[in-house]
C-alpha cells in the first residue's frame, strides 16, 4: 500500500477518536474527509483490498432494508463483509466506513463490501469503487429542495452508472424510470419484479411520477399499478414495455400479519409486514445471483431476518404498544398509511415533520401524500409534532381530518401511553428517528418520570 | 347555491411539489362556506371548454415534462388568452409561471409559451432553491413559501406578485417575486402557496364569485388559526437574524 493511504487512514483514525472523545456527534463522515484531503485516491484504494465483490446500493427508497439483507446473506455463507451505517451514504460517510475498518497496518480484511450510495454522491463514488453490481431499488420525488427535480436524480444516476460499464445493473423492471435508466446506460443489467397485484388502494398515491415514454414521449398504459409509477407498463406507441424479470416473487400470501411467497422455486415465509419489503426481498435475491453468492442458504436467512432495522421499532411503554416508524417521501409514506389502515384497533398516532437540511428543507411533499385516508384510521387522537407541526396539522385540516399540535413529543407519547387506546403510532421524518428511538427506549425502561 | 368551477391543467404532467394541495385548499375553503366546489382534471391532450370555467390551475413540472406539456399548450393559447383577458381567474405556479410567458430557454432548448404575459425565462445551472417571503401590495398578511427554480424570468413592465424580503425571487437579484395581470397570480412559490397563505386564497376566490355572481359578492371570514400559525412560523424565523446568519453558515460549510 502507498504511504500516503496509510498516512490518510492513521490521520482519519486520530480525527475519529478525537470525536469520539469530545463526544462530537457519531463521527461517521469527518474522518473520510480528513483521509480524502490527505489522499485523494484513498477509496480506490481501499475498494482495490476487498478480496471478492462489491456492490452498491441506490435509489430512492429500500435501500437499508436491501443493504443489511445482503450483508446477512454474505455473512451466512461464512464471507467478512465491510458495510456502511446508515446516514453515511455519501463519499466521505464511505470512505470512513472502509478506513476506520482497517487493521492497525491499515489492511481491510473484507471479502465483500455492501455500500449504500445517496444518488446525488453515485456520480464521485462509482468511478472509485468500480462495484461487480450495482443495484437500482426505484426511483421517486425525495429531498427536492436538494435534487431539484426526478429527472436531476435520474441524469445523476446515469451518469454515474455509465462512468462504470463492467458494472451490473440490478434494477426492478416494474419502475419504468429504474428501467428506462439501465436501457440507456448500455450496461449489462438484470431485472426483478412483481407480476401480481398486491398493494392495496391505500398504498398507492394518486401523485406519481409522470409515465411518458422516454422513447417516443407517449402516455404509456398500465395494466394494472403497485404504488407510484410502478406496475405493469407498455407504451401503445413504440415497442417500449415492461420486460419479463429475471426474478419474481409467486403467490404472495398474507399470513396473520406476515408474507409468504415463492421466490426462485423455494417457499419463503418472510417475516415481512409490509409488501414492500417483498420488493427488498427480491431486489437482494436478485443482486446474489448476479453477485454468484449468498444465496445458498437464503430460505433460512430471510425467514429469520428483522426487517424492522430500527425504523420499524416496536416498544412497551406504560402497557401500551408503542410503534416507531420513519416516513421522509411521499411513496414511504403513503406505505405506512396503508400499514396503520390494516390495523383495525382503535389507536393514537402522532406524527413528527421537521424540516432540516438531512429531512429537506421543503415540506411540500406532505401534500403528495393522501392523508384522507386517516379518516377511517380509527384513530381517537391524531397529534402533530415537530417543527413544522403546523403545516402537518394543515396537511389533515384540509382533509377534515381533527388533530392537535404538541411541542413536547415527550409528553404525548406519555400522556398517550397511559391514558389512550394503548396502540400508539409514532411516525417521524428523518432527523427525528434517532432521538425518538432513544426517548422512546428511555421510556420503555421505565424512565417516564422526570 | 353558489358553485365554482376549478380547472387542474394537465396534473398527469405538471404534479411536483405538492401543488395539488392548492387544489384542496380552493375546494376545501369553498365547502366551509357552503358553497359548492367541482374539479375538473384536464389530461395531457384533453379538450379544454375555458367557458365553463371559473379557476385555472397550472402547475410546476421538470424541463422535461414542461417541453411535453409545451406541445399541448399551442392548441389551448387562444382560448386560454381570451379567458384571462375576459377576467377568469388563474393561479400559475413555477412551471407554470414560465409557461404564461413568451419563451423558457434552457441549456439544450427553448420552449415556448402561451404568450399571455410579456416575461422570459432563461435557465441557469445554479437552482435557486429555499424558504421564501414576500410582502404584497395586495394584503396585509406576508406570504410564505418555498421556491426551487433554474429559471431566471424578467418580468419586463409587469406588475410583481410581491417584494422579496427573504429568499430569491423572479431572478436572484430583482428583489421582487411574481406577476400579477388581471385576475391571474403567477409565482415561482410552492409550500403549497395557498393553504398557509388563506388570504392569497380567499383573493382569488372572491374575484372567481365576483364575476360569476357579480361585483357585491364577497366571502364570509374562517377562523384560519393553524393557517396563520404556518404562515406566522416562517415569517418568524427569517425575522431572526440569528436564524438566518446560521443558516448561511450551515449552507456554506
Amino acid at each position: 500500500m502507498r504511504l500516503r493511504s496509510r498516512i490518510a487512514i492513521r490521520f482519519a483514525k486520530i480525527t475519529s477518536g478525537l470525536i469520539r472523545l469530545m463526544k462530537r456527534g457519531s463521527g461517521v463522515t469527518l474522518p473520510g474527509y480528513v483521509a480524502r484531503r490527505i489522499d485523494p485516491g484513498i477509496l480506490r484504494e481501499m475498494a482495490g483490498q476487498v478480496r471478492e465483490k462489491t456492490i452498491v446500493t441506490m435509489g430512492t427508497n429500500g435501500k437499508t432494508t436491501t443493504n443489511a439483507i445482503l450483508c446477512r446473506a454474505l455473512e451466512t455463507e461464512g464471507k467478512k463483509v465491510i458495510i456502511n451505517r446508515t446516514g453515511a451514504n455519501m463519499l466521505n460517510g464511505i470512505i470512513s466506513a472502509f478506513v476506520l475498518a482497517t487493521d492497525r497496518r491499515g489492511r481491510l480484511d473484507a471479502d465483500y463490501a455492501c455500500i449504500e450510495v445517496d444518488e446525488i454522491s453515485s456520480v464521485g463514488v462509482l468511478p472509485e469503487l468500480r462495484p461487480d453490481c450495482a443495484l437500482l431499488t426505484n426511483i421517486s420525488r425525495d429531498q427536492l429542495d436538494r435534487f431539484g427535480e426526478v429527472d436531476i436524480t435520474y441524469n445523476k444516476l446515469l451518469t454515474a452508472v455509465r462512468s462504470v460499464p463492467d458494472t451490473t445493473l440490478i434494477i426492478n423492471c416494474d419502475d419504468i424510470l429504474s428501467y428506462s435508466l439501465a436501457e440507456e446506460s448500455g450496461n449489462r443489467f438484470s431485472a426483478y419484479g412483481i407480476s401480481e397485484q398486491i398493494f392495496d388502494d391505500i398504498s398507492r398515491s394518486e401523485i406519481r411520477e409522470s409515465i411518458f415514454c422516454r422513447k417516443c414521449g407517449k402516455k404509456l398504459e398500465y395494466d394494472f399499478f403497485h404504488y407510484g409509477q410502478l406496475g405493469i407498463y407498455h407504451c401503445p406507441n413504440c415497442e417500449f414495455a415492461r420486460p419479463e424479470p429475471d426474478f419474481t416473487a409467486n403467490n404472495i400470501e398474507m399470513k396473520g400479519e406476515v408474507y409468504s411467497f415463492e421466490l426462485d422455486g423455494m417457499q419463503i415465509d418472510s417475516t415481512a409486514r409490509t409488501p414492500y419489503n417483498i420488493y427488498n426481498t427480491l431486489s437482494a435475491y436478485t443482486a446474489l445471483k448476479a453477485l454468484g453468492a449468498g444465496y445458498t442458504k437464503f430460505k433460512e436467512m430471510i425467514e429469520a431476518f428483522d426487517y424492522g432495522n430500527n425504523r420499524e421499532s416496536i416498544f412497551m411503554i406504560d402497557g401500551a404498544r408503542v410503534q416507531l416508524h420513519l416516513a421522509k417521501n411521499p411513496i414511504g409514506f403513503q406505505q405506512k398509511i396503508s400499514l396503520v389502515l390494516k390495523d383495525e384497533a382503535p389507536k393514537d398516532i402522532i406524527i413528527q415533520i421537521n424540516d432540516t437540511a438531512q429531512d429537506g428543507r421543503d415540506i411540500s411533499w406532505l401534500w403528495d401524500v393522501d392523508f384522507q385516508y386517516l379518516a377511517d384510521s380509527s384513530a381517537r387522537r391524531i397529534i402533530t409534532a415537530g417543527t413544522r407541526r403546523y403545516d402537518m396539522g394543515l396537511r389533515l385540516k384540509y382533509e377534515d381530518v381533527p388533530c392537535e399540535t404538541t411541542t413536547d413529543l415527550r409528553a404525548s407519547v406519555i400522556d398517550c401511553a397511559r391514558t389512550g387506546t394503548k396502540n400508539l403510532y409514532v411516525i417521524v421524518n428523518y432527523s427525528g428517528l434517532y432521538r425518538t428511538n432513544h426517548m422512546l427506549s428511555e421510556l420503555e425502561k421505565g424512565v417516564t418520570d422526570q | 347555491m353558489m358553485r365554482l368551477t376549478i380547472g387542474h391543467l394537465y396534473p398527469d404532467l405538471l404534479n411536483l411539489y405538492g401543488d395539488r394541495g392548492n387544489i384542496q385548499c380552493f375546494c376545501k375553503r369553498l365547502e366551509w362556506r357552503g358553497i359548492e366546489a367541482e374539479v375538473v382534471p384536464f389530461l395531457s391532450g384533453d379538450e379544454i371548454d375555458f367557458s365553463r370555467l371559473d379557476i385555472v390551475l397550472l402547475g410546476g413540472g421538470s424541463d422535461r415534462e414542461q417541453e411535453l406539456v409545451c406541445g399541448f399548450l399551442q392548441n389551448i393559447k387562444e382560448d386560454f388568452k381570451d379567458y384571462v383577458e375576459s377576467g377568469g381567474v388563474v393561479l400559475a405556479v413555477c412551471g407554470g409561471y414560465q409557461l404564461l410567458g413568451k419563451y423558457y430557454k434552457t441549456d439544450k432548448k427553448t420552449i415556448y409559451g402561451l404568450d399571455i404575459l410579456d416575461i422570459t425565462t432563461d435557465w441557469k445551472p445554479e437552482r435557486l432553491i429555499r424558504d421564501i417571503v414576500l410582502d404584497s401590495p395586495l394584503f396585509d398578511r406576508p406570504v410564505v413559501g418555498f421556491e426551487n427554480h433554474g429559471g431566471r424570468t424578467d418580468i419586463g413592465s409587469h406588475t410583481p406578485f410581491g417584494k422579496v424580503t427573504y429568499g430569491f425571487g423572479n431572478t436572484g437579484d430583482s428583489g421582487y417575486e411574481g406577476v400579477v395581470y388581471k385576475n391571474v397570480i403567477a409565482t415561482y412559490l410552492h409550500g403549497p402557496l395557498l393553504p398557509k397563505n388563506p388570504h392569497v386564497c380567499d383573493y382569488l376566490l372572491e374575484r372567481a364569485l365576483q364575476k360569476k355572481y357579480g361585483e357585491e359578492t364577497s366571502l364570509e371570514p374562517l377562523p384560519d388559526e393553524m393557517e396563520k400559525k404556518a404562515n406566522s412560523y416562517i415569517t418568524d424565523r427569517y425575522n431572526d437574524r440569528k436564524y438566518i446568519l446560521k443558516e448561511t453558515i450551515k449552507r456554506h460549510t
